[in-house]
């Protein structure tokens, strides 16, 4: 076994946590303040070549794993960017990964290198209000018309639609079947076209920089060319991509955990009440040794993970895994260091709130902890399917 | 053109800092390619760029010093040379300049770049000592190099301004962190970086012994704490006279 990263990770996280030392944790809180996109940072890393991490080489990107994509995120957590930093990354990453897996030459060569230059912001439009976690009932359909497609529907949670150009869209395009309920879903990616979008920005707890949204579809267009993969088997060609996701999701948490616990020591080392560092007390120490702790474990299985995934293994278990323990490891983290900060834990200045704030959007999506649960229950232990 | 630049792996100046029980600074924690090094790097590349040729990292240092020829690597560099040998643990500036003066005169490079001085011993000696035993010219502390033909022509940075300073090359310039911003190394560098060759040498290699240390740390004491300055109390009336008084005293209005 050899748990090392190797040099090009090595190299890649060393030049995240440089970048870091540009992007610090007061830029990052007026950006959550002010509910601004972090373009400059976005720009920093595209030119780093960063948002082409897994577009093949061919398509102008680096291809290479999620081990990398993993890596990567992890830092940007680590340097205090919080969700904000590690979305903005992620979704130029991963809304493309069915286009690179299952897209036509055509749709990738339009794409992929913009994607992989970070001049092409995708929006992530699959949940929808009345499903949720229930994928097989989204109502967005999709229906062929005069040799293009009219798309109608609604979509919620839609990231990055406030500025994107493009939306992965997943639609109904025919009837859901009891039999078969994945069958018949299409996937596209299609112009976000402000005339046919309405897009609501949702206020929320956290991550205010990069937004979400809710997006009213009426007779959006598309053609044929924009259809990802095969017609009726959108939810198939997404699936590839969701265990990738909560890797890199458990990941990012665990960064962000990091970058809590770094600010809590400090703070702990250097507080002085009762004529001695706060840190001296056990009753401060150990939740954060212990937090220190449980990310170490996460971590482990975020990377196990990545690696299965990029040996072409299934990794199902572990990928779900890694994004249960990576998120409560990561909130339990900044939970632990809010907590040492005492009252200033609660001020803005102090920046761990943010972190708190941001991270305990790992608990909820892309997944639920309870989802996950209900699947390793089924799948690691052969238990009754719950729901 | 070939040029050599030196580099140094020392520990994370943002990390707390140590020394070991003879004085010699503890190494035994985070280290990073020394940040006054990435402008030498930096450098290097840019006359490569405008002159063609290869920029060769040199350094000495335990294995896990491959780690900063590798970041310099990673920025645009073409190889590397890795010099480490257990019997240079805590060598003293000359024997290091021995060790990276054989290296580099098999190398036989037009130009050598060093820092003016590294970040964690900051004696500044070992470029001088490398100098003259590459019997080469220096040219020190430049803001500023000029490569035209064997001509080297460099702005040397002074107290009140720059002297321009010349040479015929081959010659040794160390460079201020001033000179140009060190770029930062792409993902596509990172990924090249991973098949550029980084050569590792011991010291019967170069064929140096290692002799007696010609220096030796006696004692390392805290610098002396700065005076408590001396507080004017302005009761509305006499602040300004008070300061100019000051202020004309030091001679500075």
């Amino acid at each position: 076994m050899d748990f090392a990263l190797t040099d090009l990770q090595r190299s890649l996280r060393e030049e995240v946590l440089a970048l870091g030392k540009r992007f610090p944790l007061d830029w990052w809180a007026e950006r959550d303040r002010a509910g601004e996109y972090p373009w400059e940072f976005v720009r920093a890393c595209a030119e780093r070549g960063w948002l082409g991490l897994v577009v093949p080489e061919s398509y102008g990107g680096a291809g290479l794993g999620i081990s990398e994509a993993a890596v990567l995120l992890h830092a940007v957590g680590e340097t205090g960017a919080g969700l904000s930093g590690a979305s903005a990354v992620h979704f130029y990453v991963f809304p493309i990964t069915p286009v690179i897996r299952h897209g036509s030459e055509a749709l990738k060569q339009d794409v992929l290198p913009r994607a992989a230059q970070g001049e092409l912001l995708t929006a992530f439009g699959v949940t929808e209000p009345t499903a949720g976690t229930d994928t097989s009932r989204i109502e967005t359909r999709a229906e062929r018309q005069g040799g293009r497609w009219l798309i109608n529907g609604q979509k919620v949670w839609t990231t990055n639609a406030q500025n994107a150009a493009k939306i992965l869209l997943l639609t109904r395009t025919s009837p859901r079947d009891d039999a078969a309920p994945f069958e018949g879903m299409t996937l596209f990616l299609a112009d976000l076209d402000r005339d046919a979008c309405e897009v609501r920005r949702i206020e929320k707890l956290g991550r205010a920089a990069v937004d979400s949204n809710e997006v009213f579809i009426h007779d959006l267009v598309a053609t044929d060319e924009q259809v990802v993969g095969e017609v009726g088997r959108g939810f198939q060609h997404l699936l590839d991509g969701l265990n990738p996701e909560r890797i890199v999701i458990g990941m990012e948490a665990c960064g962000i955990g990091r970058a809590a616990l770094r600010l809590a020591s400090a703070y702990a080392r250097e507080r002085v009440v009762f004529d001695r560092p706060i840190g001296a007390n056990q009753a401060v120490a150990h939740p954060l040794a212990r937090a220190w702790a449980d990310l170490e474990a996460a971590e482990l299985v975020g990377m196990k993970a990545a690696w299965l995934y990029d040996q072409g293994r299934p990794c199902g278990l572990e990928a779900n895994t890694a994004k249960l323990l990576g998120a409560d490891a990561g909130f339990a983290a900044c939970d632990a260091a809010l907590q040492a900060h005492g009252g200033f834990g609660y001020a803005r200045e102090y920046h761990v709130e943010r972190l708190w704030r941001e991270v305990r959007l790992a608990r909820i999506a892309p997944i639920s902890q309870e989802m996950v649960l209900n699947f390793l229950a089924q799948r690691a232990l052969n238990l009754p399917r719950s729901y | 053109m070939k040029i050599v630049v030196t580099v140094k792996q020392v520990p994370d100046p943002n990390a707390t800092q140590g020394l070991e029980s003879d004085n010699t600074i503890a190494r035994d924690r985070e280290v990073v390619l020394d940040p006054g090094d990435e402008y030498g790097i930096e450098e290097g590349l840019v006359l490569k760029e405008a002159q063609g040729g290869e920029v060769i990292l040199v350094s000495m240092g335990p294995e896990r010093a491959r780690d900063a020829i590798r970041k310099g690597l990673s920025m645009g560099a073409d190889r590397g040379i890795l010099i480490t040998d257990e019997q240079l643990a805590g060598a003293d500036a000359l024997l290091t300049a021995k060790a990276l003066a054989a290296a580099i005169k098999a190398e036989s490079p037009d130009l050598v770049i060093c820092a003016t001085e590294s970040y964690d011993g900051s004696t500044g000696m070992v470029p001088p000592m490398l100098a003259e035993l590459l019997d080469m010219p220096q040219l020190t502390t430049a803001k500023q190099v000029e490569v035209s033909g064997s001509k080297v022509t460099i702005h040397r940075q002074t107290e009140d301004g720059y002297q321009v300073v010349e040479a015929e090359t081959p010659a040794l310039v160390t460079v201020t962190a001033g000179i140009a911003e060190p770029r930062y190394a792409s993902l596509k560098g990172i990924m090249a970086a991973r098949s550029k060759e980084v050569k590792q040498v011991g010291l019967s290699d170069l064929g140096i012994e290692k002799g007696e240390a010609a220096e030796t740390v006696l004692a390392v004491n805290d610098a002396e704490a700065r005076q408590a300055g001396e507080v004017v109390e302005d009761d509305g009336s006499v602040g300004v006279e008070k300061i100019m008084a000051v202020l004309q005293t030091a001679k500075v209005v």
